[in-house]
């Protein structure tokens, strides 16, 4: 076997990182990346009270009403998938990011830019799969827009949906809201939307499909509501913060939670619920369920004394049937800083859950 | 999820490692090489699992990592043509090269594609005769077999239009440079298990008898690895210094002929490029010459083109295991994921990678509360 | 690069062996994987599949065998007993 000459005392390093001049991909991802882009681009210039809470939705006061406002762009491929398409999409993506701001959705808009030659028929099809998905909803759509974009230049189709919703008196919910002891509560299984995706762009096949959980969550939130009032009369402060764990996946809402309350989270690897066929899909691909979009769940943190009582609630609505608590938010003494999640294996060791730079890449390592 | 739920169950798990707690007597430093196994290290924490006597240092296992500067500027260098499409494995693309990286070709404008198989870029190179398809060819042993099968079976095909920029890189040279160091403290080694499915496993005979240190060929789930890290202590307790393989399940003494032959015919042995350590001789793969109008590195004339690599960091010492991630000054501060400063910590598997991911809350001091 | 996943074989076809290929089954999600390297597999058959390629057919009577082993490990560890060494035939030694 031969021996090599090379001289440890005298290995280098690679050159670091320069920053990026130009948008990647990752900046949409929802992770490190994207926060840095709000952070270093858009705070800076648009700065104000309300959007500096970075809450999925904004709540402004018009005339003594507590009004919740929030838009949202869509951009997946393919534009049909198991469970929904891009219309439906849309629908349950802005009704959802006005729910987990405790509000009752009202009205939406849709905006479409479309690519010359995109064919009408899919065009029919994804606005009555958006009809059928704002009525089941209880919003309209009272508002749009359409563009076209010359061949080439748009991918298909791009949307965006922007929505209000009304905010009932006492209703207090942000991220910014978890304390120590608290307790964190998810509605059911993680990556089956991101799946369900990457699925049908990677060619897997399935033996039963794995279908995208997208869903309008505010019929789940009304019925979390009203048990929580039920616990203490006040207020329904007995939920903290809504938040659904959408691209960036149930890693990057715990961590977006932990930062800007200044707790640290703790969570059990065993009582998060991911369904077989989406474990073995990201076991093949070198994906963690923890970094996958859902479109259908939600975490709620919960005070202790309520969280047997919200956990009844949730499992009695379809949308909640596998809701779990998952973990408890912690204090920040020692090695424990704020923001930090951290995960309990079923080891009984202990590893940090850390926000993804960029989109997640499949491992071949 | 058979041959892997079983693997991860924590009474055997537990289990294990009283046996090695039961069974240790002194202070013993193991090494793993695997990237694969380093990632299953830190992910489940199970350095908390082993008695402070087991000291595990990580090995330069991730071909990522040591994937030398100038082949990821050649990389660059192709994706940046507008004819071509530049396919390669996910970790590959955030790898910095002198002055950018994969991903921000692809900002540019570059057609760069994640691949899940070397086959899906022949795939596309067949679909697409217009296109040049060149695939990043970087891997160890395991994944050799894969990469000469595909620029076999592109010859079969008559394909004109794929090449591969190969980088790959071999498991016993760098051990045995490891164990060559006079500043060497690895004691025993957790052998590549998915490696030795393909090469078997003498050539680990001729190290364990030359260095006098024991090899055990462990798996990636974490029965695997301690049950690796027990046979291990035993052998060391017991004065011993053999190869012995813990992951039968997958791996035999002659390891997989087909796979083995199709590397032969299709590659030879080269010297190699490791970032951050420098050459190491007959440590690589490169195509043989018959196979030269696919490889991507004379179709697209880049072999000329080479890279200053600047110092700073300490990825040397710890790629050979003499110090961890958490003893560097830069670790989680001016070197992170987010901008790494060296090899290490550039991908998903290297060492300082996976600890900052997953354990840089060990470096905090701990205070009971 | 060694991440390779266990898979039962549910069928095969080609008769030209470096373009064997078939369906693999991981806990129910399905991929077309080149049996190049294992052309003695048959359907039922566990593989162990990196980057598309099977690398080797799990030998399912050594992992039972040395399984069964490990089970008893778990085992006594839940009734709080601990072996006081390593049993001697832990491992199997090429």
């Amino acid at each position: 076997m031969s021996q090599s000459t090379v001289d440890p005392a005298s290995f280098t390093c690679p050159a670091p990182l320069k920053p990026t001049e130009r948008i990647v991909l990752g900046h949409g991802s929802g992770g490190r990346l994207s926060a840095e882009l709000l952070r270093d681009v858009f705070l800076p210039l648009f700065s104000n009270p309300v959007l500096d809470r970075l809450d999925d939705q904004a709540i402004v006061e018009i005339g003594g009403v507590r009004v919740a406002f929030t838009t949202d762009s869509f951009v997946v491929k393919p534009l049909f998938f198991p469970g929904g398409d891009i219309g439906s999409l849309a629908v349950h993506g802005t009704v959802n990011d006005l729910a987990m701001g405790g509000a009752k959705p009202v009205f939406l808009s849709a905006g479409f830019i479309l690519e010359e030659g995109f064919p009408t028929a899919d065009l029919r099809r994804i606005a009555a799969s958006m009809a059928r998905a704002a009525s089941a909803a209880g919003v309209a759509i009272v508002t749009g827009d359409t563009k076209v974009v010359e061949k080439g230049k748009g991918d298909g189709l791009f949307m965006n949906t922007t929505g209000i919703g009304i905010v009932p008196e006492g209703v207090r919910l942000s991220a910014n809201r978890a304390r120590p002891g608290d307790r964190v509560i998810l509605s059911g299984s993680i990556g089956d939307h991101g799946i369900a995706i990457l699925a049908q762009r990677e060619g897997l096949e399935f033996e039963t499909e794995i279908v995208s959980d997208s869903a309008a969550l505010h019929g789940l939130v009304q019925a979390m509501l009203a048990a929580s009032l039920d616990v203490s009369a006040e207020t329904s402060g007995a939920i903290r913060c809504l938040r659904d764990p959408t691209r960036g996946g149930l890693s990057s809402t715990l961590n977006e939670i932990a930062a800007q309350s200044l707790v640290s989270i703790q969570i059990e690897e065993a009582a998060i619920p991911v369904h077989d066929q989406v474990r073995g899909a990201c076991e093949l691909l070198g994906l963690d369920p923890l970094y996958v979009a859902n479109e259908g769940k939600l975490v709620a943190i919960v005070a202790p004394e309520a969280a047997d009582c919200i956990l009844a609630a949730m499992r009695r609505d379809p949308l909640g049937a596998d809701a779990a608590v998952i973990g408890t938010v912690g204090g920040t003494i020692g090695n424990r800083r704020a923001g930090t999640v951290t995960m309990k294996s079923v080891f009984g060791s202990t590893r940090i859950v850390d926000l993804l730079a960029g989109d997640q890449l499949p491992r071949i390592c | 999820m058979k041959y892997v739920d079983e693997y991860r169950d924590p009474q055997i798990a537990l289990g294990i490692a009283q046996c090695i707690a039961s069974r240790v007597t002194r202070p013993w430093v193991l090494m793993e090489v695997c990237g694969g196994q380093t990632h299953t290290l830190m992910r489940y924490g199970m350095e908390e699992l082993l008695p402070k006597e087991v000291e595990l240092v990580h090995g330069p296992g991730c071909p990522v990592c040591v994937t030398p500067l100038e082949m990821v500027d050649r990389a660059i260098r192709i994706a940046s043509l507008p004819d071509v499409t530049f396919t390669s494995y996910g970790d590959m693309l955030r790898v910095p090269g002198s002055d950018s990286d994969l991903l921000q070709v692809k900002a540019r404008g570059g057609d760069v594609r994640v691949v899940y198989s070397p086959m899906d870029a022949v795939n596309l190179a067949r679909a697409h005769p217009d296109r040049r398809v060149a695939f990043f060819g970087v891997g160890f042993e395991t994944t050799a077999p894969a990469n000469a099968m595909a620029v076999w079976q592109a010859r079969r095909m008559g394909l004109k239009n794929f090449s591969m920029l190969v980088s790959h890189v071999l498991v016993p040279p760098a051990m045995s440079l490891i164990l060559s160091s006079p500043s060497n403290r690895v004691q025993g080694f957790i052998g590549p298990g998915h490696v030795c499915t393909v090469m078997g496993l003498e050539e680990y005979d001729d190290l364990a008898s030359e260095f006098h240190v024991p090899i055990v060929v462990g798996g990636f789930e974490p029965v695997d690895l301690l049950e690796a890290i027990l046979m291990l202590v035993a052998q060391l307790e017991e004065g011993r210094a053999e190869v012995e393989n813990q992951y039968t399940r997958s791996v035999s003494y002659e390891g997989n002929p087909p796979a083995q032959r199709i590397m032969r015919e299709v590659f030879e042995v080269s010297d190699r490029k490791w970032r951050g350590i420098g050459s190491i001789a007959e440590s690589g793969l490169r195509l043989r010459e018959e196979f030269a109008q696919f490889d991507a590195e004379r179709v697209f004339d880049v072999e000329g083109l080479s890279a200053e690599e600047p110092k700073e960091c300490i990825s040397a010492l710890v790629l050979q295991g003499l110090k961890k991630p958490v003893d560097c000054s830069a670790f989680g501060t001016r070197c992170t994921p987010m901008h790494p400063l060296g090899a290490p910590m550039v991908s998903t598997e290297g060492a300082c990678a996976a600890y900052h991911q997953y354990r840089r809350h060990t470096a905090y001091v701990t205070v009971d509360c | 690069m060694c991440l390779a996943v266990p898979g039962r074989v549910v069928s095969m076809e080609g008769s030209d062996p470096a373009f064997f290929a078939g369906c693999v089954d991981f806990c129910g999600v399905r991929k077309t994987i080149s049996f190049a390297f294992t052309p003695e597999v048959v359907p039922g058959d566990f593989v162990l599949v990196h980057v598309g390629f099977a690398l080797t057919r799990v030998d399912q009577e050594e992992a039972a065998r040395t399984y069964a082993y490990l089970a008893q490990i778990g085992a006594l560890r839940e009734e709080g007993l601990a072996p006081e060494e390593a049993p001697a035939d832990i491992g199997a030694t090429p």
